[in-house]
């Protein structure tokens, strides 16, 4: 392929056919990672769309499986970003909870629905920010600092309502959850314009860059100039504001929130989308719409074996043996 | 040398390839019994390959070994200890949190009714610093200690061990002048204890200080096996960085800038301090000038590009940019000041391997591509298109990850990285490193129309040619400081090579 | 350098260190002191000690396997989906028989992490996400096995009567709990086992230079995590009586944070069992203070805070360790 120019002078070592064989077997894997998601997501798609009663209609596409998706690929998003700097945030679903809690909070107390929203994403920034200061300029390792926020952050949540479920009945600011503009969920909209912004902020900002030259090699990056601390500060901002976004839509679909149960699990599912989307988590790569197809993936494997009567507990296993498979793909690189 | 003692090991016609390079070519080392032998060379002659050859990190492709007139082979290194041949590494390697105790009985611990026996432990560990005059509380996590006294835990692990020969890898890059003195006494009582020591060390005064025998290495080869006392300094550095005085001095050109010598420097450092490393290094670089930083490895040439560049701290000293006194805190603010860096090790601390060549380029001229916030992405593009013309760099596409080109390509996308931001400065340690000849000289030629274009250069190369033929004028550093200056003219490898071996020119020899 | 002491740059690292090693000790004690002042005999009661151990007992067998993954710089969040299948296997075996099912437990518990430590030290997998996975099969497995029903011990066995059995005073949980650290401390101070494990978290290249197995001693640390989570599910189900689809949930963080907070470096190689088994109780009690405290109807403290001063303490240790680390690169790097 893109030879010639590009191989070192030095070996001649290896006969030509065993390098290209070696390098046919690299392309192959390079593809398996790219697109062993999307490949894996367009077989079950095939499937359900052959052998699923209404599976190719709208209320089944839209309203079951992207619905469902929409929530965890946002989180993914952020997750993605944060992994792409080397790190990894474990806080996502007590961030969700707290934000749940604060918005419908405000909003109950009958104040503007806009300051809601502010004040949820807000406070979401706010536990990023905790979260990156002890990351970039503490150094403690992302799981732990991470852990930190998300033993005490369904705590905080928690005590936001002293943890009575609050049932919410106001649909300006239940939009999120419940809308249907033009006949699609906003949370699905939500998450495709996230998907996009972020996409074109990894694509075409500094910042964007500056995340994968921190993730891909530190102290090079350093080197030529890179504000690395601010770099990973700021990805844990955006993890935990897009993790406050999810929460607010979460408790806006439930038409109540509830701290106890908003967000819980959700650091596995989105760094599961994240990892069968073949995004090492190594750091130095950053794929938006892996994050995103991870997750509709997965869901969607989930759908199909529960589907197929096999049980919920039986897809979460192979759900396990996926991401393993995936990790195993991508275990030779960097 | 007739009263040499019996041969400890002797390795002979060691051949070994990494990907049908060769790194040893008929390499050989001979340590006898009760021996301390230097082995020197400079950075890729084959020194540290030869050792893990030795040592079992690394298979030999052919060759022979024998330790004790037998016929080795180690696996692993752990099999070369349990023969008698155990490794100090520079960057010690032991447990820094655990005892002392335990650093030297990891793994062999005294045991009594199966249970480790604790108070055996420490009073045998004890002891056996003690025999390297040693006493500290070895219940102490070893981390709470000198690196000298690491060095010394790793020394009585050795012993331990029952050592028979102890190879010491750059062991006093690391210790305080007091501290290389104790080491030395060690040395030296092994050696009247019959233990053989393989000694690794760019600092000549300490070669002679406590070394029996040399073997010189370069480029693979095993050039010379001579005691000490048969060599003289210049000899040696000269054999090692294989220029013989004989040999026609490489022809530098003459035509130095007129006028240079009158404008106001862009870089001024001066008396620069940092541990052990630097002990005071001044330097100076006018614009248009390429001024070369000589030394040995280890004299303190990447530490003072470092440490101008912000990316190590200073414990004193005054940089001046522009004749402005400038506080130089981080890579960052070195950018700032329109200073780049290329550093020496293009794989660690370069290249970002997955990016490809236009991120690479564009990492540290972002910021200013900036348009509202977002990468003026056809600017980008012109520039490293420019640059790619420009230098002749050969990739795929811009679009290629850097990972995937050659050596010298890497190194022009790392020299067009910091030219697309405009310098006033350009550091570069080793540019020329592990990269084929014509990449080579294309850089070469590159740097020096920078310099003909006003831009200050400060070159750091182990190679004597590419430092004589490429500067206007040469700083020596010697052990941390900076020994000696040539300007124009008086540049030459002799004249260079008498002052990394004696600490002065052999004219001019004034410092800084 | 002859006769050197410690320079005096240790010595205030010392205070630091005795914080940082001590430190949970210290407020532990402090938060005992405390109870009984401030609940008197009610606090001081057998039974409060009783229960309070009892249900220790689970998340410090968990925890004490959690200290030895950690100890080797690695991690394994399976272990809360191991106590659940170790609970519903045991219930389900228990039919024939209180050691049947007693084994059944540990034996599946063991076998997960044999597939952990094959997947990390073959397979060479990143343990974060190797355990991930298997957090998330795992759980599949126990649901599906119990029939995504609570399992539920059957009357007749006497498997209930594990958690019931006393001896001097003291539950069989918590005797189980007391001899897995005893015996976990004398093996992390007088096996070589110990000493590689902590070799091995403390720096891997120099253990391999050394000759130490690092594979197995890897390996062995995931298997004895997880055959100790599937115990510690036994003691679940049997005091229980029942182990619900949820059991378990959560312990994986729980156990890390009681390690941390005992002054185990998550980094590895260094660390304390019994200091562990200190986070464990310095954890609980502060939820056992809470619900006496509220009993008192003076000030009603709602349990959640919990949870938020765990996430306190954590943050503290952390800090503390990271200063620790910064020292130890300091003195490692200097000059």
């Amino acid at each position: 392929m893109t030879q010639g120019a590009v191989q070192t002078p030095a070996a001649d070592a290896p006969s030509a056919t065993v390098r290209s064989r070696a390098r046919m077997r690299e392309q192959w894997k390079g593809y398996a990672q790219k697109y062993g998601a999307l490949a894996t997501l367009a077989v079950l798609f095939l499937y359900n769309a052959v052998e699923t009663p209404h599976f190719l209609t709208k209320q089944s596409l839209l309203f079951i499986l992207l619905r469902q998706a929409a929530p965890i690929a946002i989180v993914a998003i952020g997750m993605a970003i944060v992994i792409g700097t080397a790190g990894i945030d474990l806080s996502v679903g007590s961030v969700m909870a707290i934000a749940g809690q604060v918005g419908a909070t405000i909003v109950l107390h009958d104040h503007p629905v806009v300051l809601a929203m502010a004040a949820a994403l807000l406070v979401s920034a706010v536990c990023g920010f905790f979260n990156g200061t002890l990351v970039a300029r503490y150094g403690v390792q992302p799981i732990i600092a991470t852990l930190i926020l998300f033993i005490a952050g369904r705590g905080i949540a928690q005590l936001i309502t002293g943890g009575e479920l609050q049932p919410l009945a106001n649909p300006a600011f239940q939009w999120v959850g419940l809308a249907r503009p033009g006949g699609v969920p906003a949370q699905v909209i939500i998450a495709l314009v996230v998907a996009v912004v972020a996409w074109l902020v990894m694509r075409l900002t500094v910042f964007g860059r500056h995340v994968l030259a921190v993730g891909g090699n530190e102290t090079a990056s350093r080197l030529a100039g890179v504000p690395s601390a601010r770099v990973k500060l700021y990805a844990y901002i955006a993890s935990a504001t897009l993790a406050g976004l999810v929460g607010l839509i979460a408790v806006s679909a439930n038409s109540a929130s509830d701290a106890n149960n908003t967000g819980l699990g959700m650091e596995l599912d989105a760094i599961a989308a994240v990892a069968v989307a073949g995004t090492p988590l190594t750091g130095g790569r950053v794929t938006v719409w892996g994050a995103v197809v991870g997750a509709v993936m997965l869901k969607l494997l989930q759908n199909t074996l529960i589907a197929h009567g096999i049980t919920k507990e039986v897809a979460q296993m192979i759900e396990g043996v996926v991401i393993v498979a995936a990790l195993y793909l991508q275990r030779h690189e960097s | 040398m007739g009263d040499r003692p019996p041969l400890l090991l002797s390795m002979r016609g060691i051949n070994k390839q990494f990907l049908g390079v060769p790194a040893l070519v008929d390499a050989s080392l001979d340590v006898a019994r009760g021996e301390v032998h230097a082995l020197i060379g400079q950075n890729g002659a084959g020194k540290s390959t030869l050792i893990k050859v030795l040592t079992g990190v690394y298979r030999r492709d052919s060759g022979t070994v024998e330790l004790d007139g037998a016929e080795v082979e180690f696996h692993s290194p752990h099999a070369a200890q349990l023969a008698g041949v155990s490794t100090i590494y520079q960057e010690v390697n032991l447990v820094p949190f655990r005892s002392v105790a335990e650093n030297v009985f990891l793994n062999r611990e005294p045991k009594r009714y199966g249970a480790i026996s604790w108070r055996r432990m420490n009073a045998d560990a004890a002891a056996l610093l003690e025999r390297l005059d040693i006493r500290v509380d070895v219940t102490r996590p070893l981390y709470e200690y000198s690196i000298a006294t690491q060095q010394m835990t790793a020394l009585a692990r050795a012993l331990s061990t029952e050592a028979k020969l102890v190879i010491m890898d750059e062991p006093t890059s690391a210790l305080a002048e007091h501290e290389v003195k104790t080491l030395f006494d060690v040395i030296r009582r092994l050696r009247s204890d019959g233990i053989s020591v393989v000694f690794v060390s760019h600092r000549l005064d300490e070669l002679y200080a406590v070394c029996d025998r040399v073997t010189i290495m370069r480029d693979g080869h095993t050039l010379e096996d001579r005691p000490m006392s048969a060599i003289s300094r210049y000899e040696l550095v000269s054999k090692m960085l294989g220029r013989e005085l004989a040999e026609e001095l490489s022809q530098r050109r003459s035509a130095v800038q007129t006028g240079v010598e009158d404008r106001v420097p862009v870089l001024e450092a001066t008396d620069l301090h940092r541990g052990r490393a630097l002990e005071g290094v001044s330097v100076a670089v006018r614009s248009g000038e390429i001024v070369g930083l000589a030394g040995l490895l280890g004299s303190g040439r990447s530490e003072t590009a470092r440490a101008v560049f912000g990316a190590d701290p200073l414990d004193s000293g005054t940089i001046k940019v522009d004749s402005q006194p400038v506080t130089i805190k981080s890579p960052r603010d070195a950018v700032r000041h329109k200073i780049g860096f290329s550093p020496e090790d293009r794989k660690t601390d370069g290249i970002v391997p997955q990016l490809s060549v236009r991120e690479n380029m564009t990492l540290a001229l972002l910021p200013h591509l900036r348009r509202n916030g977002i990468v003026d992405r056809h600017r980008q593009a012109e520039i490293v298109d420019r640059f790619i013309g420009a230098i002749g760099i050969k990739c795929s596409s811009p679009e290629q990850p850097i990972r995937e080109l050659s050596g010298g390509n890497q190194q022009k996308v790392l020299l067009a990285r910091w030219l697309c931001t405009d310098p006033k400065l350009l550091i570069l340690d080793e540019p020329t490193r592990g990269i084929d000849v014509g990449a080579k000289r294309d850089i070469q030629v590159l740097v020096r129309q920078l310099a003909d274009e006003g831009l200050a250069v400060l070159l750091i190369s182990s190679e004597l040619e590419e430092i004589v033929a490429n500067s206007d004028r040469v700083v020596t550093l010697r052990d941390g400081r900076a020994v000696a200056e040539l300007v124009g003219d008086d540049i030459n490898e002799g004249a260079l090579m008498q002052a990394m071996a004696t600490g002065a020119a052999a004219d001019t020899g004034s410092p800084v | 350098m002859t006769t050197a002491t410690a320079p005096p740059r240790a010595r205030r690292l010392q205070v630091g260190l005795l914080l940082q090693r001590q430190g949970a000790l210290i407020a532990l004690v402090l938060l005992v002191v405390l109870g009984v002042l401030r609940y008197g005999d009610r606090f001081a009661t057998g039974y409060n000690v009783q229960s309070l151990l009892a249900d220790n007992a689970k998340y410090g067998l968990v925890a004490l396997g959690m200290t030895f993954v950690i100890m080797t710089g690695g991690i394994d969040l399976s272990v809360g989906s191991v106590v659940a299948l170790g609970g519903v296997v045991a219930i389900k075996v228990s039919q024939h028989g209180l050691v049947a099912g007693l084994a059944a437990g540990i034996g599946v518990g063991a076998l997960v992490g044999i597939v952990n430590g094959w997947l990390i030290t073959r397979l060479k997998l990143q343990p974060f996400i190797v355990t991930l996975a298997m957090l998330l099969a795992v759980r599949g497995l126990a649901l599906n096995v119990a029939h995504t029903r609570a399992a539920v011990a059957s009357s007749e066995s006497n498997f209930q009567k594990l958690g019931d059995w006393s001896a001097f005073g003291l539950p069989v949980a918590a005797w189980a709990m007391v001899l897995a650290f005893v015996g976990g401390a004398a093996a992390l101070h007088y096996a070589p086992w110990g000493r590689q494990v902590l070799a091995v978290g403390g720096n891997v290249d120099a253990a391999r230079l050394m000759g130490l197995p690092v594979a197995r001693t890897t390996f062995s640390v995931y298997v004895l995590s997880g055959a100790l989570s599937g115990c510690a599910g036994v003691f679940l189900g049997s005091q229980n009586g029942s182990v619900d689809t949820a059991a378990g949930q959560g312990w994986e963080l729980s156990a890390i944070a009681a390690v941390v907070v005992g002054g185990t470096l998550l980094t590895g190689g260094i660390g304390s069992v019994l200091s562990t088994l200190v986070g464990v109780m310095l954890l609980q009690l502060i939820f056992n203070l809470i619900v006496f405290e509220n009993s008192k109807h003076v000030l009603t403290i709602s349990s959640y805070w919990e949870s938020v001063i765990r996430g306190a303490f954590l943050l503290v240790v952390v800090l503390l360790q990271v200063r620790l680390i910064r020292r130890r690169s300091a003195t490692g790097r200097a000059a």
